[in-house]
């Protein structure tokens, strides 16, 4: 093979992670939402698995206590948006034009459309998918799992990084057990492989069965990250 | 599909470095990739001929390092590469394990002239 030698090649050290420059912006988010004493969630799933139910079941129980907002991620249609805004929140839909994650650019442009100064609780609800979700940070302060009895129990297992990277895990459609083959101790080993310790909520949209900690933790949070970005 | 937004990312930065170092050309990138990241070499290779096109970095290679996922036992202190699909010790099959490797998403360096 032919070749010739350019004596001004040389190489340069760059070291630099990829996505450095949406997690600037992930953080920049965050400071924004800090700034404004919301609390945020960034809600994860396979499409399917419940994530506008959830949301919805969360608004109708929490809307009383604190002003939500839901930022919705899809790659057309504002369904799950209308969905949100009917159970009584303030309800914003982004459009990924294809993409299948929500990215921090997304999430600030959402924020835009906000008044940020009437919000307690920010909900986002992620494009589902779950794998490419799983790479991008948004500057939420929590990001949530939402997995479902019907995808099986082998999920974490093939979906690590998603499983890795979450903070809390909620478990929907728990009412469809007894007619699923679903081995939750297999299921539950992935999980604590993966993410020891991992907050879970095993819960059903449909029936509300176990809805209770799943509002508990969040409500706690909410309250605490008032006190936290209190100024002065 | 996300190795779109990838790929611009990984040009903004190269370009970025080429220039600071005055080069006139990008000709190879050095990624470096954990196993557990979920990106496709042939896609964000695809990508990078449309997206590098017209710019100095058009036509450079893309030279993917691998790193392969590490786990250490935090029972038995084993270190390990888990073996499809389980991630537990296989030395002493605890489930009580932490990642180590594997997480990588980096550009370590480029060739330019």
């Amino acid at each position: 093979m032919e070749s010739t030698q350019n004596t001004n090649q040389k190489r340069v050290t760059v070291v630099e992670k990829i996505m450095g420059a949406n997690n600037r912006l992930a953080a920049d988010n965050r400071a924004i939402l800090d700034d404004a004493q919301i609390f945020s969630l960034n809600i994860m799933a396979s499409p399917g698995a419940g994530k506008t139910s959830l949301i919805e079941r969360t608004i109708n129980n929490l809307a009383g206590l604190f002003s939500i907002a839901v930022i919705d991620g899809d790659i057309a249609t504002s369904i799950d948006a209308d969905r949100a805004a009917s159970a009584g929140a303030v309800a914003v839909q982004i459009n990924t034009g294809g993409d299948c994650h929500l990215d921090a650019t997304m999430l600030g442009q959402g924020l835009s459309q906000l008044d940020l100064s009437e919000i307690d609780l920010l909900i986002v609800e992620n494009v589902g998918n779950l794998v490419c979700p799983a790479a991008f940070q948004l500057g939420c302060h929590k990001s949530v799992l939402v997995a479902s009895i019907p995808e099986g129990d082998d999920k974490p297992y093939k979906y690590p990084a998603m499983y890795h990277g979450v903070d809390a895990l909620v478990i929907n459609k728990i009412d469809l057990l007894p007619y699923v083959s679903f081995d939750m101790e297999y299921f539950n080993r992935g999980v604590e492989i993966l993410n020891p310790g991992v907050q879970t909520f095993p819960l059903s949209c449909r029936t509300g069965e176990g809805i209770n900690p799943w509002l508990e933790w969040i409500s706690t949070h909410v309250r605490e990250h008032k006190m936290l970005t209190r100024r002065g | 599909m996300h190795e779109r937004a990838i790929t611009e990312s990984l040009l903004e930065i190269a370009l970025r470095h080429a220039n600071q170092a005055g080069a006139s050309r990008i000709t190879g990138l050095y990624l470096v990739i954990g196993q557990l990241s979920s990106f496709i070499d042939e896609s964000v290779q695809f990508y990078w001929d449309i997206l590098s096109e017209d710019t100095i970095a058009e036509g450079a290679l893309l030279h993917f390092r691998r790193i392969p996922v590490e786990m250490e036992c935090l029972d038995c202190q084993n270190h390990y590469s888990p073996a499809d699909p389980d991630f537990s010790c296989p030395r002493c099959s605890s489930a009580r394990v932490k990642l180590i490797a594997g997480e990588e998403f980096l550009l370590e360096a480029i060739d330019v002239d």
